[in-house]
C-alpha cells in the first residue's frame, strides 16, 4: 500500500468539512470579541440531533436542518450567558461542552435505549455527490468528486463568509465590534444583536458539522464521537487568524492529519501513536502563535486605555 | 449671529454631590466657545449632558429655540451634535475613510460601497480642509491624523456643533498648530464648536468666547479680546498662582551615568543609537523631542523594563545595565512613568494598592511578609491631602480616577520613595494648572534636596521652566545640549524637527 494516493487526499477533503465548519463558526465569533470554546460541544451535540432527527423523519435533509437548529439553540444559551449576562465565555464554553457530552449520553439511553453508540442499519447517511465530467478526470475526480453535499457546501460556505465580511455594510460592522466593542457603541451599531448574529451562525455551522461527523462519514453516533475535533476547529480559527481564505487552508492541514493517522495505521504503526497525529500538530501549531498572541495582548493593552 | 445652543440652569447631581450647578451656556452659530477648568470642575458632565449620555437633575437645553431632551449619544448626534472623546473612537484595523462612514455606510443591495466612502471623505477633506489620507490605516496614522479622523468623522454625521474634548492634550507642538488652524475654518464655514480645555494659550489663540467653571459653578464667561490668560487662570484656580520656587546652585557629583546606550531590533535602524548623558545631584536634565523618537525607550534601558543591546548604565556609580526592575530600584531610582495606565497602575486595584506598589518590601510596611496597612494609610492620607487628589475613598478603583488625580498619586508614590534619582516622564500629562503647579514645585524641592532628575517630556515649557540643562533627541540620539540660559523654545524647535544648532 502506498501511503500517498488519490484515496488519501480524497478522506482529507471529507476530514476537512466539519474542522471548517466549526473554524468558521470560531472566526466569526472571535470576529465579535467572543472567545468560543463551546465549540466542541456544540459539534456533538449537533452530531447527536441529525442521528435523531434521521432516525424519527428519514430524511436526511430535515436531519441536517434539525442539527443545525438545535446546536442554535445551544448557542442561544451560550449567547444569553456571555453576551446577555456578561459571563466569561470561556467558562460558558467549556460550561456548554461538559453539559452536549452529557446530555447526548443521557439522550442515547433515553431515546434509543443503548449504551455507548447507536446505530441503525436502516438510517441512511448523506449521499454521496459525483460531479459530473469532473468525476471522469483521472486523480482529480477520484479527489474531488463523490463527497457529500456538506463537504461541498463548507467550501462554498467559507467563500461566502469571505464576502460576508469584506464586502457588505453588515460584516463591516461584524468586524468593527470585534475591534473596538466601546467605539461601536459610541457611533450608535448594535453591538449586542450582532454579537447574537454571530454567535447563532456560529451555532448554525457547528450543528452542520456534527451533521458530517455522525452522516457523512459513519452513520452512527457514538459517545464523544467529537473527539476534540471541536478544539482543533478551535486551533484552525487562531492559526488562519479567524479570516476564512487562512481558515480552509488551515483546517486543510487537521483535516490531512487525521487522514494520515487513518492511513498510517495500515503500516503496522500503534493506532494510539498515528492517532496523536493532529493533536501534535496542534501543539506545534501553537508555537507559532505564541508571538502573535502576545503582540496583540500588549496592543490591546494600550488601545485600551 | 443666532443663537444656536443654550443650556439653561443645567444641574446634575450625584447623591450628595452637586457636579453642575446652574450652569447656563449658549453658543452661537461659527463661534468658538472654549470652556475652561480644572480636573473635577465640572466640563466633562456638562458635555455629557449635552451628548445625552447623562440626564440632567434639572435644567433645559434649547436647540435653535427649540427645547429638547437627548435619549443617548445617536439622539444628540441627529440633532446635529458631535464630539470628538479624548480617548480616540477609532477601529485600528479599519482604513480611515472605513472609519469616517462607519454607520452610516454608502451601500448598495447590502454592499458596502468602499469608493463612495473614499470619494465623500475626500470631498469632505477638501470643504474643511482637513488633510486625511483615505486609505491610510488608523493604527499606521498618526496622532493628529487620527484626531482629524475622528472629526471628519463628526463632520460626515452632519453635525454643526462639534464639541472637542481636551483635543491638544496628545498632540505635538506642530500637530496643535494644524489642529488649531483646522477649528478656525470649521467656524468659518459656519460650525460651532465647543473647545474643552485647560490649556489657556490656545483658548486666546483660537475661541470667540470662554467660560470657566470651578467646582460646578460658571465663575466666569467672557469675551476673549477682553480678557487675558491671567485672568483666566484665576479665575480657574480660584487663587493667583505661585511663582516658583528659587533654584538654589548646586554643584554635586555625578549621579546617573549613561554611556553608549544602544537598543537596536535585528535589521532595523537602532531605536537608540549610542546615547551618553549624565544627571548630577541638585540638577535637572530635561529630555526634549518629539515623541517617538526614543524617549520611551531610553526610559524603559534606564528603569530596567527593556533589555539594552550594548552600552552601560551606572546609578552612584554602579552598574545597573540590564539588571531588574527591583534591583535598580534599590540602587536609588524612583520612575514617574509616561504612561500611567499601561506602566504606572492598574486600573482594576485601589486607590490603597496604586500607592503601596513599591512599598510592599519596605520594613516600614511589612513585618515578616504580612503588609502593615494601618502605617501605610498614615503615609497614604498624608499624599492624599498634599496633593488634594480627589477620590471618593482609598478602596476606589484606581481606574476610576480623572487622569490628573491618578497622575498625582502616582507622583506623590514616586517622591515618597525620596530616592536620589528620578526619572519624570511627562509627570503633568493630562492634570490641571493646579496639579501642576504642586508637581513642579515639588520636584524643584527634590531638586534642590541635592537630588538628580531626568525631566522627559514633550511639553516645551515644562521643560524651560524645570531644566537646568537640556538635550534635544531626534531619531535615538542626542542632537544637541543647551544650558539653561541659553535654550529659548526656538533653538530647542529646530533641533527636535532634525535641524542643526545654527
Amino acid at each position: 500500500m502506498e501511503w500517498f494516493d488519490a484515496a488519501l487526499l480524497s478522506s482529507t477533503i471529507r476530514m476537512v468539512a466539519p474542522i471548517l465548519l466549526a473554524a468558521l463558526g470560531g472566526a466569526i465569533c472571535a470576529r465579535v470579541g467572543i472567545f468560543n470554546v463551546g465549540l466542541e460541544g456544540l459539534i456533538l451535540i449537533g452530531a447527536f440531533s441529525a442521528i435523531v432527527g434521521n432516525y424519527f423523519t428519514g430524511s436526511v435533509f430535515l436531519a441536517v436542518c434539525f442539527a443545525a437548529g438545535v446546536s442554535m439553540i445551544f448557542s442561544l444559551l451560550f449567547g444569553y450567558l456571555s453576551i446577555h449576562l456578561q459571563a466569561n465565555a470561556i467558562v460558558v464554553g467549556l460550561g456548554i461542552n461538559f453539559l452536549a457530552l452529557g446530555l447526548t449520553t443521557f439522550g442515547l439511553r433515553a431515546i434509543f435505549d443503548v449504551k455507548g453508540a447507536f446505530y441503525d442499519k436502516d438510517m441512511t447517511g448523506l449521499p454521496k455527490i459525483d460531479i459530473p465530467l469532473v468525476k471522469d478526470i483521472p486523480f482529480l475526480g477520484e479527489v474531488l468528486s463523490g463527497h457529500s453535499a456538506l463537504v461541498y457546501l463548507s467550501f462554498i460556505l467559507a467563500i461566502l463568509l469571505f464576502f460576508f465580511l469584506y464586502r457588505t455594510v453588515m460584516g463591516f460592522r461584524v468586524l468593527a465590534v470585534g475591534m473596538n466593542k466601546v467605539a461601536a457603541n459610541s457611533i450608535g451599531l448594535k453591538t449586542n444583536s450582532l454579537q447574537y448574529l454571530a454567535v447563532l451562525m456560529c451555532g448554525i455551522l457547528c450543528g452542520m458539522a456534527g451533521a458530517q461527523l455522525s452522516l457523512g462519514q459513519v452513520t452512527m453516533f457514538t459517545e464523544g464521537m467529537t473527539a476534540g475535533r471541536g478544539f482543533i476547529a478551535l486551533v484552525a480559527t487562531m492559526l488562519g487568524q479567524s479570516h476564512p481564505i487562512g481558515i480552509i487552508g488551515s483546517s486543510f492541514l487537521f483535516g490531512l492529519m487525521d487522514a494520515l493517522s487513518v492511513r498510517l495505521q495500515g503500516f503496522s504503526m500503534p493506532t494510539q501513536f498515528t492517532a496523536m497525529l493532529p493533536y501534535v500538530i496542534t501543539i506545534i501549531a501553537m508555537f507559532f502563535l505564541k508571538d502573535r498572541g502576545a503582540a496583540s495582548q500588549m496592543s490591546e493593552q494600550q488601545s485600551s486605555r | 449671529m443666532s443663537i444656536r445652543l443654550e443650556m439653561r440652569k443645567m444641574t446634575k447631581q450625584y447623591g450628595d454631590f452637586l457636579a453642575n450647578e446652574d450652569i447656563s451656556f449658549t453658543l452661537n452659530a461659527g463661534e468658538v466657545h472654549a470652556i475652561v477648568g480644572e480636573n473635577g470642575a465640572g466640563k466633562t458632565t456638562l458635555m455629557r449632558m449635552l451628548y445625552g449620555m447623562e440626564p440632567p437633575t434639572s435644567g433645559q437645553i434649547y436647540l435653535d429655540g427649540e427645547p429638547v431632551s437627548f435619549d443617548g449619544p445617536n439622539d444628540a448626534i441627529s440633532h446635529g451634535i458631535g464630539m470628538v472623546h479624548q480617548h480616540f473612537m477609532l477601529f485600528s484595523d479599519f482604513t480611515a475613510a472605513e472609519n469616517v462612514v462607519i454607520g452610516h455606510e454608502p451601500k448598495k443591495a447590502g454592499f458596502f460601497r468602499r469608493k463612495d466612502a473614499i470619494d465623500t471623505v475626500n470631498k469632505l477633506a477638501g470643504q474643511y480642509q482637513i488633510q486625511v489620507r483615505p486609505n491610510v490605516k488608523v493604527a499606521d496614522a498618526s496622532v493628529g491624523e487620527q484626531q482629524r479622523i475622528e472629526i471628519l468623522k463628526v463632520l460626515y454625521q452632519g453635525a454643526n456643533i462639534i464639541i472637542l474634548d481636551e483635543p491638544t492634550a496628545v498632540l505635538t507642538p506642530i500637530e496643535v498648530k494644524g489642529l488649531l488652524k483646522n477649528i478656525k475654518n470649521l467656524a468659518e464655514q459656519g460650525k460651532s464648536v465647543i473647545l474643552i480645555t485647560h490649556k489657556l494659550r490656545e483658548v486666546m489663540e483660537v475661541a470667540d468666547r470662554v467660560t470657566v467653571l470651578r467646582n460646578g459653578k460658571v465663575t466666569g464667561s467672557v469675551n476673549k479680546e477682553e480678557t487675558t490668560a491671567d485672568e483666566l487662570a484665576k479665575l480657574m484656580v480660584g487663587r493667583e498662582l505661585q511663582t516658583i520656587s528659587d533654584r538654589i546652585q548646586l554643584n554635586g557629583n555625578s549621579l546617573l551615568e549613561v554611556n553608549e546606550l544602544t537598543i537596536k531590533e535585528k535589521q532595523e535602524k537602532p531605536l537608540l543609537d549610542r546615547i551618553s548623558l549624565s544627571v548630577r545631584r541638585g540638577e535637572i536634565v530635561g529630555i526634549a523631542g518629539v515623541s517617538g523618537n526614543g524617549q520611551s525607550e531610553l526610559l524603559q534601558a534606564i528603569s530596567g523594563l527593556r533589555k539594552v543591546n550594548g552600552g552601560k548604565v551606572l546609578i552612584d556609580g554602579k552598574d545597573v545595565t540590564n539588571q531588574s526592575v527591583a534591583d535598580i530600584r534599590l540602587a536609588g531610582l524612583s520612575h514617574i512613568p509616561e504612561d500611567r495606565y499601561l506602566w504606572g497602575a492598574a486600573k482594576q486595584a485601589t486607590v490603597e494598592e496604586t500607592g503601596l506598589m513599591g512599598y510592599q518590601n519596605k520594613p516600614d510596611y511589612n513585618n515578616k511578609s504580612i503588609l502593615l496597612k494601618k502605617q501605610f494609610r498614615s503615609l497614604l492620607s498624608s499624599w492624599i491631602k498634599k496633593f488634594e487628589i480627589k477620590t471618593t475613598s482609598i478602596n476606589e478603583q484606581a481606574g476610576n480616577l480623572s487622569g490628573g488625580n491618578l497622575q498625582k498619586l502616582i507622583v506623590s508614590r514616586e517622591l515618597g520613595q525620596e530616592t536620589p534619582l528620578l526619572l519624570a516622564a511627562e509627570p503633568t500629562r493630562g492634570v490641571d494648572i493646579g496639579a501642576m503647579e504642586y508637581i513642579h514645585e515639588a520636584l524643584l524641592q527634590k531638586r534642590n534636596n541635592g537630588d538628580g532628575i531626568l525631566l522627559i517630556s514633550s511639553e516645551l515649557t515644562e521643560i524651560l521652566t524645570l531644566s537646568d540643562r537640556i538635550l534635544v533627541i531626534y531619531e535615538g540620539k542626542i542632537v544637541g545640549e543647551l544650558t539653561r540660559e541659553e535654550a529659548t523654545e526656538e533653538k530647542i524647535s529646530i533641533l527636535m524637527a532634525g535641524g542643526s544648532k545654527q
